[in-house]
């Protein structure tokens, strides 16, 4: 790391690369863990099961907090908020993917451009 | 593995629709690279730091509360870390599932670690057979991977010049992305039970809970399918 070492606090520098190293690979050995589970400890009808509603539940989740959080966590109601409605009574129409995402994506601009969320 | 030539014998419809949702799923995704590599640099990281984390850590959510903790200073190191890997933990409850439905060893198991994220995860199990989720995975994963990494290192070479992604509405977009991804799957009432209960504890915990955490406990939603054998896939 030259640049790192020519700079008077090359001890920093360096620590700011582990941090990332480290934050990396703990992100990437949470990956693989989850892959390496021995696949007899997940092939009981009932773990099945579990595992296929895992998904389910976490993208769920998912998109409640990305929808329907803000600062802190709190809960909000906004521009995303009618986003998602209007998406949801897209697919109640049977509108195709594309078109689900781009009326989610003019809703929440459009809002915003008018200033009402 | 499924060979690129096994995808070929998947219904054809299907088969283009899960392209489809792959590449407006990666673009979207790309957008916010452009922020990512923007943010990254104002943080206080060189170009080659923003693009190890792109290409080595690549989950969005955590690179985002990594830059943005890290920001704050050195000190704030472990902050960061701890931030990022609870952000990853859902990653390694989709393994879980995707293991199964993959079926890949030694360096594709590797690859489809690294490139399971929630995209490539919503797009494989948005599909109704196994061959289109395996296309679904693998064609997200890659797409996402590409265009994250040549945006981020846009992002943090010429700045942000496309702005905020949330003016032209892409947090929307992809919230609306996940919930039709999610849709297919919400056929009877204990997979509607799941996904509801699982939105309703993760909004619940997040003011009190750190970022990442909420997500992970409302995946308890799915000892709801204990009993039940409806909820997941046939």
């Amino acid at each position: 790391m030259p640049a790192g070492l020519a700079q008077p606090e090359g001890g920093a520098v360096v620590s700011l690369w582990t941090a990332i190293l480290v934050a990396a690979l703990v992100a990437f050995g949470t990956k693989l863990a989850g892959h390496l589970v021995p696949a007899h400890l997940l092939e009981s009808p009932r773990v099945r099961r579990i595992t296929g509603a895992l998904p389910i539940a976490l993208l769920a989740a998912l998109v409640a907090t990305q929808a329907f959080t803000g600062p802190g966590g709190t809960f909000v109601l906004d521009a995303r908020a009618v986003a998602v409605a209007v998406a949801v009574v897209a697919l109640l129409l049977r509108a195709p993917f594309l078109v689900v995402v781009v009326l989610g994506a003019a809703t929440a601009a459009v809002l915003r451009a008018l200033g009402w969320a | 593995m499924t060979s690129a030539a096994d995808f070929g014998t998947a219904d054809p419809g299907a088969r283009r629709a899960v392209v489809r949702q792959a590449l407006s799923v990666g673009v979207a995704t790309g957008a916010y690279g452009v922020s990512f590599g923007a943010l990254a640099v104002t943080a206080g990281l060189s170009t080659w730091q923003a693009m190890v984390l792109s290409l080595l850590m690549f989950t969005g959510g955590s690179q985002f509360a990594f830059v943005g903790i890290i920001a704050n200073g050195l000190g704030a190191a472990p902050a960061a870390i701890a931030a990022s890997s609870m952000l990853g933990i859902r990653n390694g409850l989709y393994a879980l599932e995707l293991t199964h439905l993959l079926g890949v060893r030694g360096a594709r198991r590797v690859a489809a670690a690294h490139l399971t994220i929630d995209e490539s995860t919503a797009v494989a199990v948005a599909q109704r057979e196994e061959l289109t989720s395996r296309l679904g995975f693998w064609l997200t994963g890659v797409t996402v991977f590409v265009l994250w990494n040549l945006t981020t290192l846009g992002g943090t070479l010429v700045g942000n010049l496309i702005g905020d992604p949330r003016t032209y509405g892409l947090d929307a977009a992809a919230c609306a992305a996940f919930t039709a991804l999610l849709w297919p799957r919400l056929r009877n009432r204990d997979a509607v039970a799941i996904a509801v209960l699982g939105a309703v504890v993760a909004v619940v915990l997040s003011p009190t809970m750190p970022p990442g955490i909420p997500v992970v406990a409302a995946a308890a939603a799915c000892l709801l399918a204990w009993r039940s054998p409806k909820a997941a896939r046939s």
